[in-house]
C-alpha cells in the first residue's frame, strides 16, 4: 500500500500530483519573495498589543477584591495568554519570523508563556507532528496519547471514559502539552532513553517552577490582602487559555473529513504527496479577523500545514489560492464554522469511546475515487479538445 | 571595561531578578521598551541623534545608546550596527570615530557610501534622526596603548581613517601627540574625510605630520614609495587601515624587513586561515535538516544552503548575532583554528566550520 491508494486521491494522475506540488511551491516562493516591512509591522503590532493586554490584566488584578475588576483582569490576562501562545509563540517557534533576522522574534530564542519548554515543543510539534501529521503510531497529537481519535486505533474498555478524559485534557491542556514531548507511550513501553527523560523532566521542572512562581506566588503576594482573589484570577486565566487552545488545536485535525494515515501510506512519499497529505489531514474553520488572530491563524490549519514557516498573517491570502487548487483538482478542502467543527470533534470523541461495531463512520468527504490511483499509462488519453481542466471546470 | 550600573549595584540586580520573575518568560525590558525603545538590554539598542555630512558621500552618525552600553571603549575599536530595512535587520561593522566618554551619552561612527553598497548608502542617506538601531558592543585590538609609543606611523586609505580619527582625537584630548606621521590617501581632496580637522591638528602639534595623498592625481601610495614619504618608517610603530590590497602590500613590506610585529592592521573582512578541518554532516537542530559540507564552508553558509533560517549579523565573527549552542560534535574557528567541542558551548556559526559530524541546537 502506498500513498496512491489513499482513496481521496485515486482520481489524480501522477502528473497532476506533481503539478499540484509545483503550484504550491510557487505560492511559497511568491510569499518568501514578498515578505517585508508590512509583515514586520503586523507582528510588532501584535506583540505590542499582547504586552499591553498582559500589563493591563496584571494591573487590574491589584483590585481583584472588586468582582468586576476580577472579571476584567482575568479576561485581559486570559486573552494575553491566548494571543501569546497562539499568534506569537506557536508561530514564532515555527520560524515564521526568522527571516527578519531579529533575535528578539526568532525561533531559536522564543520562550512562551506556558509550562512546556520551547525546546521540547519544537521537537514534539514542529518535527513529529508536522512531519508525520495524522500518521497513526507517529503523530502523538492524535489524542495526545490518552484519547482514541481514529477508528483504526484499537478499542480498549478504558476508552469508555473518553468524554471525561477529554474534559480534563481541555481544562489542563497546558499540562498535557508540557508532558507531550516525554512521549508517554514510549515510557509505558519502557523504550524511553532514561538520561533524556531526566534532562526533559529537569527542563519541565524549571519552566513549571518559574511559571507557577509568577502566577501563583508573586502576583498574589504583591496584591497583599487579596492574595486568594488574585490567585483564583490567574488560575482562571490559565484555564481559559487551556480550554481555548485545546478547542482550536482539536478543530485542526479531528473534524469530519480530516483523514488519518497509516505508516505504509508514507512509503516513498514525494514532496507533492506530503503536501496532499497535509491538506487531507487538516481542517479549517471560518470566522472573522479577530477569531483568526485569537487562534493564531489556525483557522487556516490547511495552509499552516502546507507552509508552517510562512508568516501567519499571509495565510488568509494563501487560502484563496489553495481553495482554487482544490476546486480545480477536485480535492477535499475541509472547512466550516467553528461551532460545527468543534461539535464534530466532540462527536468523534464520544463515538470512539465505544467499539467500532457499536457506531457508524462519520460521513466522508465526497470526491470521485477508485480503488487505486491509476498511473498515466493506464488511463485513456486525454481528449485534447476538452482543454486542460475541462473535467472539473463545471464542478 | 566597567560593567553597566545595573550590574554593579546589588540592589538594582535584586530588583531586576524580581522583575524577571514577574515577567517570565519575557524580561522587564520587553515591557519597558514599550515606553522607551532604549530601555532594554535584551539587544543593545541606540537612537540616531544626528546625521552629520562629512563629504559628498560620507556622514557621521551620532548615536545615543540605550541601557547596557558601556561608553569607555578603546579608541580604534569598532562596533556592530544593525539596521532594519524592509522588515529585515542587516548588520555592518564600523569603527567608532568618537572619543571615549567625552561626547556625553552618545557615540559616533563615520560611514562612507560605497558604490553597490545598499547598506552603507542607506546609513549615509536613508537614516532619519530618531531611528532605533541595534548595536553590538565595541571590540577590536586596533588600539594604541596608553601611554603611546614614542614614534608612530598611521597608514590610511579612504574610510580607514575612522579608527585613526578616534585615536588622534583621544591623544589630542589628553593634550599631547607623540612623534606621529599620518599618511592618508583618498581619491580627491573632496573625498578626504576629516581633511580640515587633520590640517588644523597638524598646525597645532609640531610632533604631528600629515602627509596627504590624492590618488586620482598621484596614484596609490605603494610600499616602495614609503622610503620617500616617511624615511624613518622602520623606527615607527605602525597602524594600517584601508582597502585589503593596500594592507596586503604593506604587510609584505614589513614582513620582508622582519618588522611584522610593529605593524597593526585592521581589516573589515574575514581573513580565512587555511582550514584543514575535515568537514562532515551538519545537523540543524536535533531531528532537523542535515547537510554535508567541506572544511571551508561555514556553518552559517551550510545552514543557509540547507534552507534553515539562520540568524546572522556581521558574518565575520564580530557581533555574536549568529551564536548557537553546539549539541554534539566538534567545530573549528576559521580565524584561530581553535576547536570547540563542549556540549552546549555557544559557537559563532559565521566563522566556524565542521570538524567532523556535528549537531547545532537550534
Amino acid at each position: 500500500m502506498a500513498f496512491a491508494d489513499v482513496r481521496e486521491y485515486t482520481h489524480l494522475t501522477d502528473a497532476e500530483v506533481d503539478a499540484i506540488g509545483a503550484e504550491l511551491d510557487q505560492i511559497r516562493a511568491e510569499i518568501e519573495e514578498s515578505r517585508g516591512q508590512a509583515d514586520r509591522d503586523y507582528i510588532l503590532r501584535i506583540i505590542t498589543l499582547q504586552r499591553r493586554l498582559a500589563a493591563a490584566g496584571r494591573i487590574t488584578l491589584f483590585a481583584s477584591f472588586f468582582p468586576p475588576a476580577w472579571l476584567l483582569g482575568t479576561a485581559l490576562l486570559g486573552s494575553a495568554k491566548i494571543l501569546e501562545n497562539m499568534e506569537l509563540g506557536h508561530n514564532a517557534m515555527h520560524g515564521q519570523w526568522d527571516w527578519m533576522n531579529d533575535p528578539e522574534i526568532h525561533s531559536s530564542n522564543w520562550e512562551w508563556d506556558t509550562t512546556q519548554p520551547a525546546e521540547q515543543w519544537k521537537h514534539s510539534h514542529n518535527y513529529i507532528h508536522h512531519q508525520f501529521t495524522n500518521v497513526l503510531g507517529h503523530d502523538n497529537d492524535i489524542g495526545y496519547g490518552i484519547l482514541r481519535m481514529s477508528r483504526d486505533q484499537k478499542w480498549h474498555p478504558v476508552n469508555l471514559g473518553q468524554p471525561i478524559y477529554n474534559a480534563l485534557l481541555a481544562l489542563f491542556f497546558e499540562w498535557g502539552v508540557a508532558l507531550h514531548d516525554l512521549d508517554i507511550e514510549a515510557i509505558r513501553k519502557g523504550e524511553k532513553d532514561i538520561p533524556l527523560l531526566k534532562k526533559q523532566l529537569k527542563q519541565i521542572g524549571n519552566k513549571v517552577g518559574k511559571q507557577s512562581l509568577k502566577d501563583y506566588v508573586m502576583y498574589p503576594l504583591l496584591t497583599g490582602p487579596f492574595f486568594l482573589q488574585t490567585l483564583t484570577a490567574n488560575f482562571t486565566a490559565n484555564i481559559i487559555r487551556n480550554v481555548w487552545t485545546h478547542g482550536i488545536i482539536f478543530c485542526g485535525h479531528f473534524p469530519d473529513g480530516a483523514v488519518h494515515f497509516t505508516e505504509e501510506e508514507l512509503e516513498d512519499e514525494t514532496r507533492a504527496e506530503w503536501y496532499l497529505r497535509q491538506m487531507l489531514g487538516s481542517a479549517n474553520f471560518n470566522g472573522n479577523k479577530l477569531l483568526h488572530v485569537m487562534s493564531g491563524q489556525l483557522g487556516y490549519q490547511i495552509e499552516h500545514h502546507l507552509f508552517p514557516d510562512l508568516p501567519s498573517n499571509r495565510y488568509a491570502a494563501i487560502s484563496v489560492k489553495v481553495k482554487d487548487i482544490c476546486k480545480r483538482y477536485d480535492i477535499p478542502y475541509t472547512t466550516g464554522p467553528l461551532y460545527k467543527q468543534y461539535g464534530q470533534t466532540l462527536r468523534t470523541i464520544l463515538k470512539l469511546s465505544l467499539p467500532n461495531r457499536r457506531t457508524t463512520d462519520n460521513p466522508a468527504p465526497v470526491s470521485p475515487r477508485k480503488e487505486r490511483r491509476l498511473r498515466d499509462d493506464e488511463r485513456p488519453t486525454r481528449r485534447s479538445e476538452l482543454g486542460k481542466w475541462s473535467g472539473t471546470a463545471s464542478a | 571595561m566597567t560593567a553597566p550600573l545595573i550590574e554593579r549595584s546589588t540592589a538594582l540586580r535584586r530588583l531586576r531578578q524580581l522583575g524577571k520573575a514577574m515577567t517570565t518568560p519575557l524580561s522587564p525590558d520587553d515591557y519597558l521598551a514599550l515606553i522607551n525603545p532604549l530601555w532594554s538590554q535584551r539587544e543593545l539598542r541606540g537612537r540616531i541623534e544626528r546625521v552629520v555630512p562629512e563629504t559628498e558621500n560620507a556622514a557621521t552618525l551620532v548615536i545615543r545608546p540605550g541601557w547596557g552600553w558601556s561608553f569607555d571603549h578603546a579608541p580604534g575599536q569598532y562596533i556592530g550596527i544593525g539596521v532594519e530595512l524592509d522588515g529585515r535587520f542587516h548588520w555592518r561593522s564600523y569603527s567608532l570615530s568618537s572619543v571615549p566618554l567625552v561626547e556625553g551619552r552618545t557615540v559616533s561612527i563615520t560611514v562612507k557610501a560605497m558604490p553597490e553598497g545598499f547598506m552603507s548608502d542607506h546609513l549615509v542617506n536613508g537614516l532619519e534622526p530618531g531611528t532605533i538601531v541595534r548595536l553590538a558592543a565595541p571590540q577590536g585590538d586596533f588600539v594604541v596603548p596608553d601611554p603611546p609609543p614614542a614614534k608612530m606611523l598611521m597608514l590610511v586609505g579612504g574610510s580607514g581613517i575612522t579608527p585613526v580619527m578616534s585615536i588622534l582625537r583621544t591623544l589630542d584630548r589628553r593634550g599631547s601627540i607623540p612623534d606621529t606621521v599620518l599618511a592618508y590617501s583618498a581619491r580627491t581632496e573632496d573625498d578626504m574625510m576629516f581633511v580640515h580637522e587633520l590640517r588644523v591638528l597638524a598646525l597645532r602639534y609640531e610632533s604631528f605630520t600629515f602627509y596627504e595623498r590624492f590618488t586620482d592625481a598621484d596614484g596609490m601610495l605603494t610600499p616602495d614609495q614609503l622610503d620617500t614619504a616617511v624615511p624613518d618608517w622602520r623606527d615607527r610603530e605602525t597602524w594600517a587601515c584601508g582597502p585589503a590590497p593596500m594592507l596586503d602590500a604593506f604587510s609584505t613590506l614589513y614582513e620582508t624587513y622582519g618588522l611584522l610585529d610593529r605593524l597593526h592592521v585592521e581589516r573589515f573582512t574575514l581573513a580565512r586561515a587555511d582550514s584543514n578541518a575535515a568537514g562532515g554532516t551538519v545537523t540543524f537542530g536535533v531531528g532537523g535538516p542535515t547537510v554535508d559540507v567541506d572544511g571551508a564552508t561555514t556553518l552559517l553558509e551550510a545552514g543557509e544552503k540547507a534552507g534553515v533560517n539562520m540568524l546572522f549579523g556581521c558574518r565575520m565573527g564580530i557581533c555574536h548575532t549568529c551564536d548557537v549552542p553546539l549539541a554534539s560534535g566538534t567545530v573549528r574557528d576559521l580565524r584561530s583554528g581553535v576547536e570547540h567541542g563542549e556540549p552546549n558551548e555557544y559557537i559563532q556559526t559565521c566563522v566556524s566550520v565542521a570538524a567532523g559530524d556535528c549537531t547545532l541546537a537550534l
